[in-house]
Parts: structure tokens; sequence; C-alpha cells
């Protein structure tokens, strides 16, 4: 690789498909994004590939980049290049790949749909505000999770949702949690009953893989253990039939 | 594609989970006191025969051991038919037969040995 310019490895095709290499020139604070946007706009308009914010909020732009998830817009080619100089840019894991860099991300949120991700609340727009005090305990654990973005990266980077397709895996996990510790929040036990078993928190192995690659430092294996613990008093208590 | 809350009953499952983990730690105890009574014995030199001797007739070395194998028949199965309904395609009626064969299995073994030291030497 010569200084001015960059060679990429870009995955085309579908299931199926192979590497694609492209030259692309080096800049000042070049991010992986920017690196895929050059190929298509200048090199290969066939290219596909997602994304929408560019600055880390909209959780479009996930990919496999040197074989590991990350949002490509706040990933700097500096920071993930190996010693030969090489970037692999791939669709996320464990997903479907429609074609190239972009995967359907149906399966990812149809789960925080049947992890009940939704929020139920009693009251109705005739009702005063909820007040909830920004140092309750709960409160405290619902603000740890909430700032997930929605990108896929954990589910790629969870071995577990790899080989059980059943299993929820840690962002729609991580919301239930959110949920649970939601006070204006009614659908406790129904929630409780979602996430258990063998499709739920209880798979989970706690690798961690989606704590060491959340990017927003969120810790969703933290999540699943409050989940286990929830589900394990609700079922002493007989409320999970 | 079935969903996850038709494939499971969450109340059964969170059970056997619970179990899993209770056990773990009756075992983490057992293990601990196995351990360091065997090494204590064998350091303190005692024979095999002395060492059946003791355990031969003692109901608390029974009562001990009956509750380490009982833990050890909850614990094993549950943790193989995760590792069966995980790594393998077989259905999950399947894993369960196989896991309570395991259990029966066990359960048979354990209680065995366990028995068999009891009435060791003709002490019971």
């Amino acid at each position: 690789m010569s200084r001015e310019t960059l060679t990429v490895a870009v995955w085309r095709g579908a299931e199926k498909g192979r590497y694609q290499k492209y030259e692309v020139p080096r800049q000042e604070s070049q991010t992986v994004l920017d690196v895929i946007t050059y190929i298509q706009r200048h090199i290969d308009p066939s290219l596909s590939y997602r994304f929408a914010c560019r600055v880390g909020v909209c959780g479009s732009c996930a990919m496999t980049v040197n074989g590991s998830p990350r949002w490509t817009c706040r990933t700097h080619v500096d920071k993930v290049l190996d010693d030969t100089g090489q970037l692999d840019v791939a669709p996320l894991r464990n997903l479907e790949v429609i074609k190239d860099l972009s995967v359907d991300m149906t399966d990812f949120f149809d789960k925080w749909a049947k992890a009940k991700g939704q929020f139920h609340g009693s009251e109705t727009r005739h009702d005063d505000f909820s007040a909830v005090s920004p140092d309750s305990p709960q409160r405290k654990v619902a603000s740890a999770g909430i700032e997930c973005i929605g990108c896929g990266v954990c589910y790629s980077a969870c071995d577990v949702v790899a080989w059980n397709k059943d299993y929820l895996g840690p962002a729609a996990l991580n919301r239930a949690w959110t949920l649970m510790n939601d006070e204006r929040d009614v659908a406790g036990i129904d929630r409780l009953k979602a996430v258990a078993g063998a499709g739920g928190c209880q798979a989970c192995h706690s690798q961690q893989g989606c704590v060491e690659r959340c990017v927003k430092h969120l810790n969703p294996t933290g999540a699943i253990a409050g989940l286990k613990r929830a589900t394990a008093i609700a079922a002493l208590k007989g409320q999970l039939k | 594609m079935k969903r996850p809350e038709d494939t499971f009953d969450a109340q059964r499952e969170t059970h056997l989970w619970l179990a899993q983990r209770l056990s773990a730690m009756v075992l983490a105890l057992c293990i601990i006191v196995h351990l360091v009574t065997i090494v204590g014995a064998v350091q303190g030199g005692l024979s095999a025969a002395e060492i059946i001797d003791r355990v031969a007739g003692s109901g608390v070395w029974f009562a001990f051991y009956a509750v380490f194998v009982a833990a050890i028949v909850v614990h094993a199965p549950i943790g193989l038919r995760a590792i069966l309904s995980e790594m393998t395609k077989l259905s999950r009626a399947r894993v369960d037969l196989l896991c309570f064969i395991a259990a029966i299995f066990i359960a048979v073994l354990g209680f065995r040995v366990v028995w068999g030291f009891y009435t060791m030497g003709g002490a019971a």
C-alpha cells in the first residue's frame, strides 16, 4: 500500500459472493464510511450500502470491518488498519445479506417486538406528566441502557445469535430491561414471559461480545443478567404461567 | 417460522434455569468439601482400608454424598439439554428425552456408589 492510496476489499454479492479490491485515495481523518462512499461515487456506482446521518446517531451504517462489527461513520481508517495496511469491509454477520453491504434487519427489529420492546403505559393524555426522579435506582438502571441506537452491532457480535435462531439478542433484551425499569410501564409480567426461556435471556452465555462491541458503550450483558434475576423471581412466584 | 413463545414454556424453562443455578451452588460447596477431604486424607497418610472404614456406615458421609449426587443429577442434564438444543438439530422433545435418560443414568450410577460405600465392610 502506498501512503496516498488504500487497498480495500469489499464484499460483493449476497450470501454467496466474493471480496473485490478497490484503490481509494487516503485522506486525513477518513472514516470507513468515507471509503465506501468514495467507492460508490467514483469507482463503482453499483455498490450497495446503507447510511443516513453520518454522525453516529441513526445506527444505519454498521458493517463488519476487518472482522469486527462497527459503526462505519465513526470508525476512523487509522484505528482499524492492521499491519498489512489492508481494510476488509463486509456486511454484518447474523443477518441475511440483501446485496453487498446491505443486510435485512427484519429479524433484528421483529425480535424487539417479540421481547415486548414497546412501552405500555396506564395513563392517558388527559393525565398529568409522570414525575420520575432522576435519582431513583430504577431510573438510573433504565438510563444506563436507553441510549441504544439500534445499529445491530451487538446482534452481529453475538455467538448465541449465530447458533440459536430463536435467540432474541442483546439489543432487544436490553430494550426489555430498560422498560422493566420504567416505572410508568405496566406490561412487566407479559414482558418477562416473552423474554424467559430458550430464546430469551437465559440463553445468554455472558460472553460479552455485545459489551465489547457496543458503539454506545452500553452493557447488554448486564441488562440480560437483570432480566435473568427478574424472571427467576417471577417464576418462583408462579407469575410466568 | 415458529415464534419463541410457541416453542417453550417460560415458567418451566425459568424453573429449570433456576434449578441449575441452585444445584451449582450446592455443587460448589460439595466439591470443596470433597476435595479438601480427599487431599487431607491422602496427605494424612490414610490407606484405602482406613478411608473405607471411616466412610462405611457413616450416616453423615452417606447424607453428604447423597446430596452431592442429587445436585449432579439436577445440574448436569439441564446443562446437557442446553448444549444439545444449541448445538444439534434434534427436536426439543428428543433432547428432553435424552436428558431425562442421562439423569436416570447418573442417578443410578451415583447412588450405587454412595450406597456401596455406606454398606461396605458389612457396617450397615
